[in-house]
Formats: C-alpha cells, sequence, structure tokens
C-alpha cells in the first residue's frame, strides 16, 4: 500500500495529538501501540486507513490514530465499516471492538460481518468485563464471576469469541494476549494483509474492574504451561519444559506427557490452512485450566471476498449492458408520447 | 363518481349501441391470485395512457403468500381510476367490475357503485366455488345483486373455443382468460387492442402458440362485445390535458428507486443502498439492485440497524448513500440516525409507512410515523423531513432528499407510503437538462482544515477517506465547536445543539413558500400531507368548482415547515387537518402556529375516499 513518499511513515506519524485516556495499566495502551507499528511496518498512507469503534473503552481508539476514523454507536461498527468499505474498497478499513461491543449488543452484526468475509480487520479487546460502565459482568466472563451487576455470581455461560468466529467460517482468526508485544504485531501484520475478513481476539487486562484476570497466561511461573503456542506445520508441545502435548483420543483432544512413551509423532500438527475448521474449532474450546490456552493463529484460510464479488458484479453487469444512462433505463418499458 | 357529467352523444357503428362518453371511469379487475388479473389491470392501464387518458392505479394483493385457490383470502384486484380530466386517485366507488370467480366478486362487490356494471365469468359459480367463497346460494340467482347491471360471460368455456386451434393443453389454455376478459372491457370501454398485441407478441415470442392463444382469446372477448347483444352502451373516456412528453407508469417504490438512481448519477457518485426487507418498502431494494451498471452498491443487511449504520459508513467514505425501510425498521434506526446528525454526514433515510404500531398492518397504509420522523430520537436530534404526495412525485422528492442531504450535511427522511409505493401512475419522464447536476464539492486543502468549521449554511466540510492530510475523526459523542474533537464543555454543548438546529431552520431557503389551491382566506381551509394528497385535492376542487368557500394547503416540508405556513393557516376561519393517523400534523401546526386547527382523522390502514372528505366539507360548510 506504500506511496512515494520522501520519508518512511512512521510509528510517531500515526499518533493523532488527542492525550490517551485509558487507565494507567490499561491492556490497550500496547494494543495502540502494536497497530501504529504494524501500519508503520507496512507504510499505509495515513489517509488510506480507517478505524472504526463502537462504544466501550477500547472504542475510544480511533481518536488516538491519526487517520481517519469513526467512534460509531454501540455494537454496531461492523456494520458502519462495512459502508466504509464497500464505498471504497481501497481502503484499510479495520474495526475496533471490546467483548460487549462485539458479543453482547453486536454479536448480530459480529456474525454476518465474518460470515461475509468482507475485508475487515477486526480487533477484538476481551477484558471479559465491562469496564466503561464501571464493573458488570460481560458476554465473556467466566460462570460464577462476582461484578457489580452479579454480586451472587454470574449464571451465564461465557461465550467464546473464537469458536464463534469458526461457526460464522470466519477465514483467519487468531488470538493474542496484550502483554507479548512481539507476537501481537506478527499477528496484526498477517490480519492486515489477510484477503477478507480476518479477526484477532486480544486478551487484555483491565487494571480497574478485572485486574489479573488473564495472570494464568501473564504470570512467568505458570506461563508456559497453560499457553499453547500455534505454529504451523509444528507438534502442538507446550510446557515449561517442552514436555506437554496435545494428541487427539477418539473424537476428543487430550493433553499427554511427552515422557510417558508418547512421541511427537502421535501429536497434533497444527494447519493453518485445513479446510475443514473442526480442528481448529476444538483448539477454541480449551480453556484453562483443564487445558492450555492456544495462542496464535487458529485458521488462515483462501475464500472468496465480499467486496471483490459486489465489484466483479458491477463490472461483468457493465460489460454486458455497457455503462447505464438515465435517458435509456427511463425510455425502457412501456412509453407513450402526449403531444 | 364517474358517470357525474356522463352525457349520451351518438350511436354509431355496426352494432348501433349507445355511446356514452364519460369523464372518468373506475374498474377493478379481480379474480383468483393465480388469474392475472395485475397483468390484465397493467395492459388496461397502458393501453389507456396510450390512448391519452390521464391514469391511477392500485395493485390489492392476497395478504398470503399461496392462498388456496378460490378462497376470500386469495383474491387479487387491480384497480384503475383514468379520465379525461386530471386523475389524482385510483378512485373510491368502482364504476366496472370484472370478477373472475365468486370469491372475487364476494370481496369486491360492497365497492362497486350501484348502476355498476358488474362482468362475471358465469362459468366459474359452480357449488364448489360458491362454497369455497362462503356463498351458500348462487348470488347470480337470488337477487341480490339487482342494484348492478349484471353480465354473466361464460370466460371459462368462450376462451377454451377461442383459443382451440393452437392445440394448447386444457391447463395452459385456461390462462388465457385474463386475455378474454380484457377483451370484453376493451370493447365495452373502446380501448384499442394494439398495445396489448404487441406486448403479448414480444413477452411469448419464444412460445408461438401461447402468444397467439392470448391473442385469439382478446380478440374473441373484444368480439363478444361486440356480437352478443348483452351490452346495450359502450363507453367513451376522452384524452386528458397531460403536460406534452413522454411517459411511463411507474409505482410509487420505482420512481423513488430511480429518484435515488437519478440523484447519485446527477452528483457523479456510486449510490450505496443499505436496507433490510420490509413491506411495502422492499421494492426500492429489488429494483436497485438491478441497476450494476450504474455502479449502484446494493447491502441487503442483517438487519435494519446495521443497513443505516453501513450507510453512514458509505457516506463517510463518500458515497450518495440512502436506506429504505418502513414503521419498525425505522424505530429500529433511530439510534443510527441520531449517530447520522451527529457526524453530520449525508444520508437518506425512505420510510415507506404502514400501520402501526409494532408489527400492526404491514401490508396496509397509513401516515403515523411523521412523529417518529421528526421526533423519534434522543437529544434534541434535528433533520429535514418531506413527503412525497403520489407515486410519480417520489422520484422528484427522492432526487430532492439527496440535494438537500449533501448541501446541508444532514440525514434526511423522505416519507412515502404503502399506498403511493404500490400504486403507479403515468410519470413523465424528464428532458435533456430538466435535471439539474448535484454539485459536490469534498474538502481536499489540508491548510487550516477543521472538520466541524460550518460555512454560510451551517453545513461542515464533507472531507472523505484516501484524501491526504484530511485524516480526522468523527463520532457520536459531542464535539468541539469547529475542531470536532469530543468535547464535554457544557456551552460547548448548548452551542453545538444551537448550530444543529439553526442548520435545519436555514434548509428553509430550499423550501418553497406553501402554495394554496382555491380561495386565498376564507371559510375553510383542508391541510394534508403525503399521500392524502389526490383525495383532498379531488374532493376540494369539487366544492370548490360547485361554489364552496374552500381551499386545500398541501404540506410537502414537514420540517422545516414553509415560511409563510403560519400566515396561510391563520388566513381562514376554520382550519382542517386531513391525515391517516390521530393526529400527528394537527398537534405540530398546532404547537408550532398556535392555531385552532382541527383534525380530520382516518386510522384504518386504508386511503381517504374523495367522498369521506366532500361529506365532511359538507358538514362544515353545511353545501355552501
Amino acid at each position: 500500500m506504500a506511496t512515494c513518499t520522501d520519508e518512511l511513515l512512521t510509528v510517531k506519524d500515526y499518533k493523532s495529538d488527542q492525550s490517551v485516556r485509558w487507565c494507567p495499566g490499561c491492556g490497550d495502551f500496547s494494543i495502540l501501540t502494536a497497530l501504529q507499528k504494524t501500519l508503520a511496518q507496512r507504510q499505509v498512507p495515513k489517509e488510506q486507513a480507517v478505524f472504526v469503534s463502537g462504544i466501550g473503552c477500547s472504542s475510544r481508539f480511533p481518536y488516538y490514530m491519526d487517520t481517519y476514523g469513526i467512534h460509531g454507536i454501540h455494537g454496531r461498527a461492523p456494520a458502519i465499516a462495512t459502508g466504509v468499505k464497500l464505498a471504497n474498497p481501497e481502503l484499510e478499513v479495520w474495526v475496533i471492538t471490546g467483548d460487549g461491543d462485539a458479543l453482547s449488543i453486536g454479536g448480530n452484526h459480529f456474525l454476518h460481518m465474518i460470515r461475509r468475509n468482507i475485508g475487515l480487520k477486526i480487533v477484538l479487546f476481551n477484558n471479559r468485563i465491562y469496564g466503561l460502565t464501571k464493573g458488570q459482568v460481560s458476554p465473556t466472563s467466566e460462570l460464577g464471576k462476582r461484578t457489580k451487576s452479579t454480586p451472587f455470581g454470574s449464571i451465564e455461560n461465557p461465550v467464546h469469541a473464537v469458536s464463534v468466529a469458526l461457526g460464522a467460517e470466519v477465514t483467519f482468526v487468531a488470538r493474542v494476549i496484550y502483554n507479548d508485544p512481539k507476537m501481537l504485531q506478527e499477528v496484526l501484520e498477517r490480519a492486515a494483509a489477510h484477503r477478507g475478513t480476518a479477526f484477532v481476539e486480544v486478551y487484555q487486562d483491565c487494571a480497574v474492574y478485572n485486574h489479573e484476570a488473564f495472570s494464568y497466561l501473564t504470570d512467568r511461573q505458570t506461563r508456559d504451561d497453560n499457553v499453547l503456542y500455534l505454529r504451523h506445520g509444528e507438534p502442538m508441545v507446550f510446557g515449561k519444559n517442552r514436555d506437554k502435548g496435545i494428541r487427539h483420543n477418539g473424537l476428543n483432544i487430550e493433553v499427554v506427557m511427552l515422557d510417558d512413551g508418547v512421541s511427537e509423532d502421535e501429536l497434533l500438527r497444527h494447519d493453518e490452512h485445513c479446510e475443514n475448521p473442526s480442528l481448529a474449532f476444538q483448539l477454541s474450546r480449551m480453556h484453562y485450566p483443564e487445558m492450555p490456552t492456544p495462542l496464535g493463529v487458529f485458521r488462515d484460510v483462501e475464500k472468496p471476498v465480499y467486496e471483490e464479488m459486489m465489484m466483479d458484479q458491477l463490472r461483468q453487469t457493465s460489460d454486458k449492458l455497457g455503462a447505464g444512462t438515465l435517458e435509456s433505463l427511463f425510455a425502457a418499458g412501456d412509453t407513450w408520447t402526449v403531444a | 363518481m364517474s358517470t357525474a357529467t356522463s352525457k349520451k352523444t351518438k350511436t354509431q357503428g355496426t352494432s348501433a349501441r349507445q355511446i356514452e362518453t364519460l369523464e372518468q371511469v373506475v374498474i377493478r379487475f379481480a379474480g383468483d391470485s393465480g388469474d392475472g388479473m395485475q397483468l390484465a389491470g397493467t395492459q388496461f392501464t397502458t393501453a389507456s395512457a396510450v390512448l391519452g387518458n390521464d391514469v391511477s392505479t392500485f395493485p390489492d394483493f392476497p395478504a398470503e403468500i399461496r392462498a388456496p385457490a378460490g378462497t376470500l383470502g386469495g383474491v387479487s384486484g387491480f384497480q384503475i381510476n383514468f379520465g379525461s380530466r386530471p386523475i389524482y386517485t385510483p378512485g373510491d366507488r368502482v364504476d366496472a367490475l370484472v370478477a373472475m370467480n365468486p370469491a372475487a366478486l364476494k370481496v369486491c362487490v360492497k365497492d362497486l357503485a350501484p348502476g355498476g356494471a358488474l362482468v362475471v365469468n358465469s362459468d366459474e359459480f359452480t357449488p364448489a366455488n360458491l362454497a369455497k367463497a362462503k356463498y351458500e346460494e348462487n348470488p347470480l340467482e337470488t337477487g341480490e345483486l339487482s342494484a348492478y347491471r349484471v353480465y354473466k360471460v361464460p370466460i371459462t368455456t368462450q376462451t377454451l373455443a377461442s383459443v382451440k386451434e393452437t392445440g394448447l393443453s386444457q391447463k395452459v389454455a385456461e390462462r388465457c382468460r385474463n386475455f378474454y376478459a380484457l377483451g370484453v372491457v376493451y370493447w365495452l370501454y373502446d380501448r384499442p387492442l394494439d398495445v396489448t398485441h404487441r406486448w403479448i407478441n414480444t413477452k411469448f415470442a419464444k412460445i408461438p402458440a401461447v402468444a397467439e392463444a392470448n391473442v385469439r382469446a382478446l380478440q374473441a372477448g373484444y368480439n363478444f362485445g361486440e356480437t352478443a347483444e348483452m351490452f346495450t352502451v359502450r363507453y367513451q373516456v376522452g384524452k386528458a390535458n397531460l403536460r406534452p412528453g413522454r411517459y411511463r407508469n411507474l409505482t410509487g417504490n420505482q420512481a423513488t428507486a430511480f429518484g435515488l438512481l437519478a440523484a447519485a448519477q446527477l452528483a457523479k457518485k456510486p449510490l450505496f443502498y443499505g436496507s433490510y426487507p420490509i413491506t411495502p418498502a422492499s421494492e426500492i431494494l429489488h429494483e436497485l439492485t438491478l441497476l450494476k451498471n450504474f455502479d449502484v452498491r446494493t447491502f441487503q443487511a442483517e438487519d435494519e440497524i446495521a443497513a443505516y449504520a453501513a450507510v453512514v459508513g458509505a457516506a463517510f467514505a463518500g458515497c450518495i448513500a440512502a436506506t429504505g425501510t418502513s414503521g419498525p425498521g425505522m424505530a429500529l434506526k433511530q439510534e443510527g440516525i441520531g449517530l447520522g446528525v451527529m457526524t453530520e454526514l449525508p444520508t437518506v433515510i425512505v420510510n415507506v409507512q404502514r400501520g402501526g404500531p409494532s408489527t400492526g398492518l404491514p401490508t396496509k397504509t397509513e401516515q403515523s410515523d411523521l412523529w417518529q420522523a421528526i421526533l423519534g430520537r434522543n437529544g434534541d436530534c434535528p433533520l429535514p423531513v418531506l413527503a412525497t404526495r403520489s407515486p410519480a412525485e417520489c422520484f422528484w422528492r427522492a432526487i430532492e432528499a439527496v440535494r438537500i442531504a449533501v448541501k446541508y450535511m444532514t440525514p434526511v427522511v423522505l416519507l412515502s407510503d404503502g399506498y403511493l409505493a404500490q400504486g403507479s401512475e403515468p410519470w413523465r419522464i424528464p428532458e435533456d437538462g430538466e435535471l439539474a447536476p448535484i454539485e459536490i464539492e469534498h474538502a481536499s486543502d489540508p491548510t487550516d482544515f477543521a472538520p466541524y468549521r460550518r460555512d454560510e449554511r451551517g453545513s461542515r466540510p464533507w472531507a472523505i477517506p484516501g484524501t491526504p492530510g484530511l485524516q480526522h475523526r468523527v463520532g457520536g459523542l459531542e464535539k468541539l465547536e469547529e475542531v470536532g474533537t469530543v468535547s464535554y464543555d457544557p456551552l460547548n454543548h448548548e452551542r453545538m445543539t444551537e448550530q444543529r438546529l439553526r442548520k435545519v431552520a436555514n434548509v428553509l431557503a430550499d423550501v418553497p413558500d406553501q402554495d394554496v389551491f382555491g380561495r386565498e382566506s376564507g371559510k375553510l381551509l383542508l391541510v394534508s400531507w403525503g399521500g392524502t394528497f389526490g383525495a383532498v385535492r379531488t374532493a376540494v376542487e369539487r366544492a370548490y368548482e360547485a361554489g364552496c368557500d374552500v381551499a386545500h394547503a398541501h404540506l410537502t416540508w414537514l420540517n422545516p415547515f414553509p415560511r409563510n405556513l403560519g400566515e396561510v393557516l391563520r388566513s381562514y376561519e376554520r382550519v382542517l387537518v386531513c391525515e391517516l393517523n390521530a393526529g400527528q400534523l394537527l398537534l405540530l401546526l398546532r404547537a408550532a402556529y398556535l392555531v385552532d386547527a382541527e383534525g380530520f382523522t382516518k386510522i384504518q390502514g386504508k386511503p381517504f375516499m374523495i367522498s369521506e372528505i366532500t361529506d365532511k366539507i359538507d358538514e362544515i360548510l353545511g353545501g355552501k
């Protein structure tokens, strides 16, 4: 996307003049930086990028980018962004959303954006809590979670964003965690380069209302035993000593110790490009504490892209019928003349 | 109402029958939904239009998609009002009814004027069909139709006989019955057959046997009128005084689609139309999605909310962007429309109103979304609102809505209704140069760019993504005056609210003064808006011609109201606001002008009948 400019764009160029208003220690800061780096890495002209958000802490994001942006209404960012993309498919359009925004009030739009495979890049900041409204249960909060709106514990099952996205036939889906800037940037760059819908879930810490919700994935002591890094083509090995693996047992997947006479050959190998999403879905069902949490790219496949098909239809119709004129349209059908 | 001015003129022709000249006639074709009544109706319409009559039509489809054949729920009708005087509505009372089966008779006969012509397909009045129509006895034999001139025509057997030589199966041959019936009516109203011949031959060019059969059936019906000694009178309706030009028929929804397209073409922009299927607005989407070689980008969204949200996004990115919906969908879009007002992006929302509240009466018309259009959002959230008065006028109002939206950088609501959307009338095709270009100047100069700096109209610049140096953010949070960044400053909020209100008030510069038909001041002014124009104007014209002290003001602009409207309202002793709701415009007018206007309302899912307005005028004026 880079154009001929005298100077290369740097991270600084993508920062707007607005001071960032997230709470100290908020996980959103690292995502902001990673996205600015992603744009700089790819030398996206600032005027070619559009950030569209809904409502929530994360949705303040567009104000901090010196690109075009819409801070939309609650849950509707995917629909607004769809309009932007279809009006000008050349634009690089990012959707910034949160767990409540995307999966509760915006669940319908989230589903349909994904199944259309429209070229939007969605970054979902999942902190498992409503932060902006000061601490209510969110659709990703765990069962039993005590919050201001669930003082006796949540009685709702959480929704899992990656599973939902796979159910909607997503063509690119990944999960990362906010405190791993290197992986964050790598995945965002891949999402940006993907043709069609790319969905990235970022586990993110709310320092005020849900602090350390992801400590099992960030704590140096426990991290390696709780994370399965997904690497294309490699066997699924994890653990501090890389002594544990994931394999199929019938239709289920299970954790096995590699020193039990189990060799790496028996383990599942990650295949991002597998047409069949079944294994990716199984991976998305691995939850703490029973299973390690997969981080990385679950799925990356090629499918026809909505805006390209739309433009193809426009082009093909014009090729077949010629560019329309009002005169010929109006005069088609039964007409008569009054003298 | 049709025969009021009829006069017997002369006898002529081989059949030596009386010919009566009429100013205006209403006929209705009614049959089972499989009987091809819509086709017969549209053919009659075209033939009448080509003959030079003014025409207005209304199709009446069954509410059920596939009601059982022969039942009351399956009756499909098509009504045509044609005349040598200006025709504003599809007509109240039917002068001639074609009933293809007992169910059609039962459903429609109540609308037939006393003394009206009733052509029935007598073959279909079998015990089984009578039972389906819930007739205990054959109405053709009980004398219950004695108020009408009943013509019992064995349409089915006559049709089969006329097409026998084409060798078609009985099932296919029976489908020609609508053309036989049309032929009878063509003879009765002295219509030429050639237009329909041409249509049949084009339509069935690939199946010559069917084309041949339909032509034969049409001719046979016509010949029946000529030779059977059944009809004692034939009617003629002269040419109307129409503006010269080339014409075609359009339904309201077609005209709206054409208007939106034309506006985009005049602005040299792609049209983005985001919509969710809803009765009675869906045809706008259907029409537009065919027009891909005009760079029309249609998007059937996952819901009403997304449809409008996508429109806001498309407007931000520089398209002419519009949505169409009806009452419940409009309610769902209101939050998004608030965003449209706050971000000051140009969009058009077409609301094809239907009976409400809630799901209400999806297939029936009403004007009950006026408050919703003007007042239906949180906050002080002004936007321009205008309404279309007739099917063909939808074209012009759609263009106007886009013109205002881009000029004032605002969402605009265009109110149509189910009656206008489905009804049709001749539309004069605009001539070269008649459609003025829509000038759009996108901001391009990064020097000192401020996204909310207003011009003399109060509009902010339209800077679209892709323009270097103009990167900016918009959103639903209150904006700092000029600068456009987020601001919670109390006085700034008050100023911005005032600026948004003033901008919509400034639209007055593009709103013509209110015109009045009839006396400029006096006893009684009827006020109407939207689709009730035809009935109210016809009633007032008649009363005025009869010497009554009456006038009619029909509003196109509902927000802002025309500059002189208060003055107009104060020029009459009594003001009667006619609308298909419980008094929505009435309240707004009383509030805006402190006039003691009265309401005349109808909330039956049906348009006003001319006679209802006439009776009300008579009641108020005591016939003077």
